[in-house]
């Protein structure tokens, strides 16, 4: 693929910062300042834990995350808790890119009407919390059209990225030069068959970076389904709470559990994406 | 030209405008089949304007435009049967760098063409070795040249097996040292025959396979020679002033 057009901005030098910020800037003072962060905050934790007279008994979380019985290796409730999350992360994703590319397609349509449902769309779910839009879903429409809190959950997350992502379709699609649809238009390409082989394949460069952020934004917010009860990562750390009181270990636990899914997605992703920069 | 053969393209009374700006001002021209048309004059006098009409990229607001039969406007339903006779070939190429060489040939062949991939693989390598570089099929555009990347550009036009080529300033982009090499492949496809309009400042092109040049200015036609009136006896002073000025050089 080629480079963006860079050859105006060479000639000058970047200016230098100065000495003291490139001291912090460097990696191992980084690294040093987020340890040494990190080590007061769960210093401070878990003195005041001890001053409130909390019972640490963090023995008792490893049977929610694996344990062995007499039938073996056995995944404890929390993990169930994380593929319950991924699953419905995953359809909502999917969900909301599709919904997400119909309405910037809609947008970038050009027809009045096209752009004003798009608009209105955008503006209507921009404007409503998240969790004001699951009650909607789950109070309102669940019983009008038939569906049950699992699909409430999904379709409250997917429409609510939707409008996210389809901001990320737009900006994707515009990147593309002018010239690439006028070179598909002259070979007798309808606008279907140059959005499919040539824009989208192209705008999937640009739009990987934000995706993977949306992605992870996504799986964050996913937790908020928890309010109506569906049995999910943070449902489940609630519930092992309401039997066992390690209100302190478990939501320490829940909190790494979804640092480590979004931290594996996002180094994933940028491995792919230097990958495809290579491919090209 | 010949001027027993058909008119191909047919323009009456060309208008354009690009809101309160008159772009093209009442344009008449004939492009008769086989015939070579370099259009010449200065920058912003309309010459893109004019053939990205050719090809429905842009559309005039009133007048008559009619291609191999077919009356162009925005509504037509033949628009898109109509760009698969009409090829263009831009000035910054506009290849799809996400396909190689070959696979930007071959798309269009079978997206639009419905051809199947040995039919259109074919295609691709024949029309590959006419414009010099068969052992390019692999690469990706990036890792082309500026000359080898305009000749995939018009292979792939002619890998739609176009009646017509419009050429927009096809060398305008590139290194002195490339302008040559696709200009000999223009000049070999000017003698196998096909219909071409081209946009140039390339008089030494011009002066070889033109038929007929044309000199625009602020959106009118302004002359309509062939090449011998032209270069030497030109009937408005605007051209030959443009002329002086481009020769010089
Ligand atoms: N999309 C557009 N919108 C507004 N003005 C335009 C547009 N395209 C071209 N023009 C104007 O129309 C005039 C003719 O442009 P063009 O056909 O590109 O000239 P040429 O190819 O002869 O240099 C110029 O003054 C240019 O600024
Ligand atoms: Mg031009």
């Amino acid at each position: 693929m080629s480079a963006p057009d860079l050859s105006g901005l060479k000639g000058q030098p970047l200016p230098q910062r100065p000495a003291f910020q490139r001291f912090l800037g460097s990696t191992a003072v980084s690294i040093a300042i987020y340890v040494a962060v990190m080590a007061l905050i769960i210093y401070g934790s878990f003195t005041g834990a001890q001053n409130m007279g909390y019972n640490w008994q963090w023995h008792r979380v490893p049977q929610f995350l694996y344990s062995f019985t007499e039938d073996g290796f056995e995944l404890g409730e929390i993990v169930y808790g994380l593929f319950a999350t991924i699953q419905l992360s995953a359809t909502a994703f999917a969900l909301a890119t599709v919904l997400g590319l119909l309405v910037a397609l809609l947008r970038l349509s050009g027809l009045v009407m096209g752009t004003a449902v798009s608009i209105g769309f955008l503006e209507l779910i921009r404007n409503i919390p998240l969790l004001v839009l699951l009650y909607l879903f789950y109070y309102v429409l669940g019983p009008i059209f038939g569906f049950d809190r699992y699909w409430a959950s999904i379709l409250t997350l997917a429409v609510f990225h939707s409008a996210l992502i389809s901001e990320i379709f737009r900006a994707g699609i515009n990147a593309v030069p002018k010239g690439q649809w006028e070179a598909a238009k002259s070979i007798g390409m309808s606008t279907g068959q140059t959005y499919r082989y040539i824009i989208l394949p192209q705008s999937v460069r640009f739009m990987l970076p934000p995706m993977t952020g949306e992605a992870v934004h996504l799986i964050k917010s996913s937790a908020i389904v928890s309010v109506i009860a569906v049995a999910e990562l943070t449902t489940i750390g609630r519930n092992i709470i309401s039997d066992t009181f390690m209100s302190f270990e478990i939501w320490f636990t829940v909190a790494a559990v979804y640092m480590v899914v979004t931290l594996i997605l996002s180094v994933g992703v940028s491995y792919l994406e230097r990958r495809y920069a290579v491919d090209q | 030209m010949t001027g027993a053969s058909a008119p191909i393209i047919e323009v009456a009374n060309l208008d354009k405008f690009y809101g309160d700006f008159h772009a093209l001002k009442d344009v008449n021209l004939t492009v008769h089949q086989g015939e070579k048309m370099v259009i010449c004059g200065p920058s912003g006098s309309g010459k893109s304007t004019l053939i990205r009409c050719f090809n429905g990229l842009e559309w005039h607001n009133s007048g008559r435009l009619v291609i191999d039969g077919v009356e162009v406007h925005e509504q037509s339903k033949d628009m898109r049967r109509l760009r698969q006779e009409v090829g263009m070939v831009f000035q910054q190429f506009n290849l799809f760098p996400h396909l190689t060489v070959l696979e930007n040939l071959m798309i269009g062949p079978m997206k639009v063409r419905r051809q199947g991939r040995a039919q259109a693989e074919a295609t691709a390598r024949k029309y590959l070795d006419r414009v010099h570089i068969p052992e390019q099929a692999d690469k990706y555009p990036a890792q082309l040249s500026g000359g080898q990347q305009q000749r995939v550009a018009i292979a792939r036009s002619l890998c739609m097996e176009t009646r017509i080529m419009l050429f927009d300033e096809p060398t305008s982009a590139l290194d002195p040292e490339m302008i040559n090499e696709v200009l000999d492949v223009m000049v070999e496809l000017a003698q196998s025959g096909m219909t071409m309009v081209v946009v140039t400042h390339e008089m030494g092109f011009a002066r070889k396979v033109a038929d007929t040049m044309v000199f625009m200015e602020a959106g009118e036609i302004v002359e309509v020679s062939p090449p011998d009136t032209f270069f030497t006896n030109p009937s408005s002073e605007r051209c030959r002033l443009f002329l002086d000025q481009i020769l010089e050089h």
